[in-house]
């Protein structure tokens, strides 16, 4: 009986046991199916964004170098050091090791950890922008969720001398003033993206792959030639020494190409460690301050007046007695210089000559000149915060507006305008659009007749010859053409008793290379206890040293070699700021060679 | 007839096989491959940052105005005069 229900009931225990496994075999292939097939793209996705992160990776800012590749902003690497407040505060006792390493006040530190934490965020700067070597000695103390993160400081190396040119960029490596911000997107780059596997403890295991390859930022190559910006600072700053002046801007421009060759402004200040200079400090004056240009709109009168045909370099104009009632108002010279010719006017720097000479033009004429050089609009450079300067519309001109703006009063411009004008004239009526920017100078438009642009320059020469406003701006074995002006400083209230010194000058004439123009302001008593302002006193000497030496380092030929041979002055080139320089011999300037029309 | 058959389904076992491994292999070097990369790419940057430090040391050492001091103060030296130049024209 056993026998024969036995083998039934192990058949039944079989197929029992053998249901019983073959469900939970099911089941589990069930799930495996379900894990794997069906909802894998969730469960995968879950994985990843446990594992997975996207990284930038930091790119670093182009460098910005001189027109002979000297670097004048360069961008080093350094580490910040950043911590995930949640995770550093589980180990509350190491905040106080993370506040030393860093010098850090631990309060302060503690403090800051507990706001983020709170504000449920996983991410706060602990120190920015440590040397490399420090950083790694904080991250080796090993203090849970202290992290670095590669990020670039900017240095300056030509430090102040270059500030005002160059901007600066902020914390974030963005642009914020000068050249960094007009070429912001140039320099700047754009940070790659890489993808990396990541650990529990957020450390990279395994690169996977590169979403976006990282575009470092290209390089920039400045008209600027450093030395010449260097000799251009350390004469501006001997001369406001000298003359206990308020403030100066010079520029100097390459005439064949309307390339910025040296922008300096004094006050200036360190742009490696900004924070404390005054934002008044900070302000390229030379294209963001306008100035009334007084005498130096002469030239530009007397262009216009030459291009009418009306006038001619020897027609005579009667300025005598040095006074002049015109309308109610009274025109002043700084003396009687009785009749003159056309060319004297400009030598002597008659401003009633110049009225008058003014006064017989067409308005619309005379603004035809001065808006065609370039006053009355920006230049064009680029440069951020560029002042267009104010030059009336002639419909506004009355007679008394019309004489006042022929000697440079009633309109305002920038140091770069005047510069950029007189270039026009030293290249022979072509107006070039100034540029930061090595070759990227273009063909020029013309805006004179190659005729009066030739015979403006010829006046000009007289100026630095003795006997004209400037004899100080003479550089030896050179010829040079240059005008002076002092105008009285305009306030809200009419004029104050402030003077702006001017000078701008053209060397060699024979051939113009450089025009440079030099703005002083407020020159009070020099040493001696002296008080002048005339732009010849003030501003000219500073255009003679700094050309002296540019030609030296451009290596321009001297184009004064008749003088030269006579034995011509002997000056102390070059020398100390704040030595006096010999005055110009007058029999060698006397016999200089005579100006080729170009 | 049979035999060819087995002959080919062996031969298509052994690629399969091969293409398998080669896939694993493939992997392989491209993970080894790009961390080379990797490396390579931040030994790049080191050098380009080393690169920059020394410019800018360069650019330190060549100030305009310690060449300028060094030069009158320490050296003596003087920018030459008109009187000590001569002029040759070719």
């Amino acid at each position: 009986m056993n026998a024969r229900v036995r083998p039934a009931q192990v058949r039944t225990r079989l197929a029992v046991v053998g249901g019983v496994l073959g469900l939970a075999c099911t089941a589990l292939i069930v799930r495996a199916v379900d894990l794997q097939v069906v909802r894998k793209d969730f469960y995968q996705e879950q994985g990843d964004a446990r594992y997975l992160r996207d990284l930038a990776i930091p790119v670093s800012r182009g460098t910005i170098f001189d027109r002979n590749g000297e670097p004048l902003a360069v961008s080093t690497p350094v580490d910040s050091i950043w911590a995930n407040p949640q995770e550093l505060l589980t180990h509350a006792d190491r905040v106080g090791e993370l506040a030393t390493a860093t010098g850090l006040d631990e309060d302060a530190l503690r403090q800051r950890l507990q706001e983020r934490a709170q504000a449920n965020k996983e991410f706060v700067y602990v120190k920015r922008h440590l040397n490399p070597d420090d950083a790694q000695a904080v991250l080796k103390r090993g203090i849970p969720g202290v992290y670095a993160q590669r990020e670039f400081k900017r240095y300056y190396p030509a430090g102040e001398v270059m500030a005002h040119v160059l901007g600066y960029t902020n914390i974030d490596d963005h642009g914020q003033e000068g050249i960094e911000l007009a070429f912001n997107d140039w320099l700047a780059g754009t940070p790659g993206v890489k993808r990396v596997l990541r650990d529990r403890k957020g450390h990279e295991v395994e690169n996977v792959e590169l979403l976006r390859e990282a575009q470092p930022g290209r390089d920039l190559t400045l008209s600027i030639d450093r030395r010449i910006q260097y000799l251009a600072y350390r004469e501006l700053m001997a001369a406001l020494r000298k003359h206990n002046a308020r403030s100066g801007s010079m520029v100097v421009l390459d005439v064949d190409s309307g390339e910025i060759v040296a922008m300096v402004n004094l006050p200036s200040y360190n742009p490696n460690a900004r924070g404390a200079a005054p934002a008044d400090h900070r302000r390229n004056r030379a294209v963001t301050d306008v100035v009334e240009p007084g005498s130096t709109m002469k030239a530009v009168t007397i262009a216009a007046a030459l291009a009418s045909g009306k006038w001619k370099p020897e027609s005579k104009v009667d300025t005598a007695p040095g006074t002049w009632n015109f309308y109610g108002h009274t025109f002043h010279d700084t003396r009687n210089h009785g009749v003159l010719d056309v060319t004297h006017v400009i030598t002597v720097s008659s401003n009633i000559g110049a009225a008058k000479i003014g006064g017989s033009l067409p308005r619309q004429d005379m603004y035809a000149m001065f808006h065609a050089l370039g006053f009355g609009q920006t230049s064009g450079s680029g440069f951020p915060g560029e002042a267009s300067g104010y030059l009336p519309i002639p419909k506004d001109w009355g007679p008394v507006e019309q004489a006042t703006i022929s000697y440079g009063y009633g309109l305002n411009v920038t140091p770069l305008q005047i510069a950029r004008a007189y270039a026009a004239i030293a290249d022979g009526g072509m107006l070039h659009t100034p540029t930061f920017v090595k070759g990227g100078g273009e063909e020029g438009t013309r805006v004179m007749d190659a005729k009066v642009a030739a015979q403006v320059l010829a006046m000009l020469r007289t100026v630095v010859a003795p006997g004209g406003t400037a004899p100080t701006a003479a550089v030896p074995n050179y010829i040079v053409g240059g005008k002076t002006g002092t105008s009285h400083q305009s306030t809200a209230g009419g004029y104050a008793n402030r003077y702006v010194s001017l000078f701008t000058g053209v060397v060699p004439l024979s051939d113009p290379q450089l025009v440079a123009t030099v703005v002083i302001h407020d020159a009070g008593s020099n040493a001696a206890g002296l008080i002048s302002y005339a732009g010849g006193y003030v501003a000219a000497p500073v255009f003679a040293k700094v050309m002296d030496g540019a030609l030296r380092l451009l290596d321009v030929p001297p184009d004064d070699v008749r003088n030269w041979y006579v034995g011509g002055p002997v000056t102390p080139a070059s020398v100390a700021p704040g030595v006096p320089r010999a005055e110009p011999d007058a029999t060698a300037l006397g016999n200089m060679a005579e100006v080729p029309t170009p | 007839m049979r035999l060819a058959a087995v002959l080919v389904l062996f031969v298509l076992l052994i690629a399969v096989l091969a293409s398998a491994s080669a896939v694993v292999y493939v992997r392989q070097q491209n993970r080894v491959g790009f961390a080379e990369l990797a490396r390579l790419g931040v030994e790049r940057d080191d050098l380009n940052f080393e690169y920059g430090r020394l410019q800018l040391e360069q650019a330190t050492w060549a100030d305009n105005n310690r060449i300028d001091q060094i030069a009158r103060e320490k050296l003596g030296m003087l920018a030459p005069t008109p009187a000590t130049t001569v002029v040759i024209k070719r």
